[in-house]
């Protein structure tokens, strides 16, 4: 028993974490190790290196800067690449991963510092598909339509999206040379598509899909339901928009 | 201005895979077919009997051109500026639709090369399109087994072209009508590149 305390005080964590000063200096990596607590997380070894930001050898570093909101899977705020794979450092248990772990920041985003990136473009995309539905006006417009239990059942799986930008990084036709809005922003303007107010504004979301950077720019290599961290069925949402998309572009061609 | 811009990059990828299937793969599956008269107890005269329909349909000329030249090279063309701007990750994450999205292109840049040199030794060498000049062409090892790279890389791309033509025109929208596609559509794969191969052999053999 007191041998296996022991041994468990003595157990360490070891990182490697690519770091960047600001957004326009080279990026370099840093070495640490972290006393290991049962149960942790990636996040909790960040927390120990910003409680005590000395490096493997020895040297006092500036400590590593990471975004998070609430350590539960539901804000997407700190997904970053851990061990080669795009996922959230929340749920990353350092049990289940492989030493040494390394961090690095998902650079389909431009990278602010360290792991933090901006993730402005996705909002940016969200917009232009006009993922939400627009309620706002001067009076009361009563209630809505209701929706058909089956489909809020799979429309419920498309709305646990919290935009971590994982299918982003992971996505082959996010990069310099596209301008792809990337797969999350075409499963919500599904999601909104069949909302029965959201459908109000459907063709608009459909034009928008196939306007600049939309959907004919996924090449299907499906990497995006591979790390989703929601377990979204991305790929479905992108053939039946592609269906939604085809039908009303024959459409508004034949009725022109 | 802007917008004009926007729908054509739409319009433009949809043409361009449905000409990869309409126009171009529907010649492919007629091109192997009439190879595979050389394969027939009386290869070479059954083969050299279907050239000859093929010579006498009327309007030859003009379906050639925009029925096979034209898609073909719209198809070829636009594709080499998809896989340019496509970007590549299969080494950071190699599953398996990922690897197919980058031997897709692969393939596509080999059948373009391939198509070219093909052409340029057959339908525009100047000499009568008949078994023995085939025959001549695949008796040069080299060529036979250019020949071979071709037809398997071309055969894979109609066929998991096929796969992506049923998502981009969202024919198969679930993941299990994708993972059928996937499989039938290897299939098909094995089958047309057995086809191709073995009119290949079939053409080395003298008349
Ligand atoms: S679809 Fe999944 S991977 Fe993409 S942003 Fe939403 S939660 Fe993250």
């Amino acid at each position: 028993m007191s041998a296996t305390a022991v041994e468990v005080a003595k157990k360490t964590v070891h990182l490697i974490i690519e770091r960047q000063d600001n957004p326009n200096s080279q990026p370099y990596t840093q070495e640490f190790v972290v006393p290991y607590v049962n149960g942790m997380n990636v996040i909790a070894c960040l927390m120990e290196i910003q409680r005590n930001p000395i490096d493997k050898n020895g040297k006092a570093v500036a400590p590593v800067t990471w975004e998070m909101n609430c350590l539960e899977e539901i804000c997407g705020a700190c997904m970053m690449v851990i061990n080669g794979k795009p996922r959230q450092a929340c749920t990353a248990l350092v049990d289940q991963l492989e030493q040494p772990i390394r961090l690095r920041p998902a650079r389909t985003f431009p990278v602010i510092r360290d792991l933090v990136v901006d993730r402005s473009r996705m909002f940016d995309a969200l917009k232009k598909v006009k993922a939400w539905v627009p309620i706002d006006g001067t009076y009361d417009l009563g209630p809505g339509p209701r929706m058909a239990e089956k489909d809020r059942q799979w429309a419920y799986e498309l709305s646990r999206c919290f935009t971590c930008g994982a299918c982003v990084e992971a996505c082959p036709n996010v990069n310099e040379r596209t301008s792809f809005v990337g797969a999350f922003a075409i499963s919500q303007a599904r999601l909104f598509n069949e909302h029965p107010t959201g459908k109000m504004h459907r063709e608009e979301r459909l034009e928008a899909l196939m306007g600049e950077g939309g959907i004919h720019e996924c090449g299907n290599a499906q990497n995006c339901v591979e790390v989703c961290p929601k377990g979204i069925p991305l790929t479905t949402s992108i053939a039946a928009m592609n269906r939604q998309v085809t039908y009303h572009a024959m459409g508004a061609w034949l009725r022109k | 201005m802007a917008q004009a811009q926007q729908s054509s990059d739409f319009l433009l990828r949809r043409l361009h895979t449905l000409a990869g299937v309409i126009p171009v793969g529907l010649f492919l599956l007629e091109h192997l077919f009439t190879n595979a008269m050389a394969t027939t107890p009386n290869g070479a005269v059954s083969y050299n009997n279907a050239v000859d329909t093929i010579q006498h349909i009327p309007l030859l000329h003009f379906i050639e051109f925009f029925f096979i030249f034209l898609p073909l090279i719209y198809h070829g063309v636009y594709g080499l500026y998809v896989a340019f701007t496509s970007g590549y990750n299969a080494g950071q994450y190699s599953w398996t639709r990922n690897v197919l999205f980058v031997i897709q292109r692969i393939t596509g840049i080999i059948t373009f090369v391939f198509i070219i040199y093909h052409l340029w030794t057959t339908r525009f060498s100047g000499k009568a399109p008949t078994f023995e000049m085939v025959h001549q062409l695949v008796s040069n090892p080299a060529y036979f087994w250019f020949m071979i790279v071709g037809v398997v890389a071309a055969t894979f791309h109609f066929s998991n072209g096929l796969w992506s033509f049923c998502v981009h025109w969202g024919i198969t929208v679930g993941a299990r009508a994708q993972r059928v596609t996937a499989y039938v559509t290897m299939i098909v794969f094995i089958a047309l590149a057995g086809i191709g191969v073995d009119a290949l052999i079939a053409f080395t053999h003298a008349a």
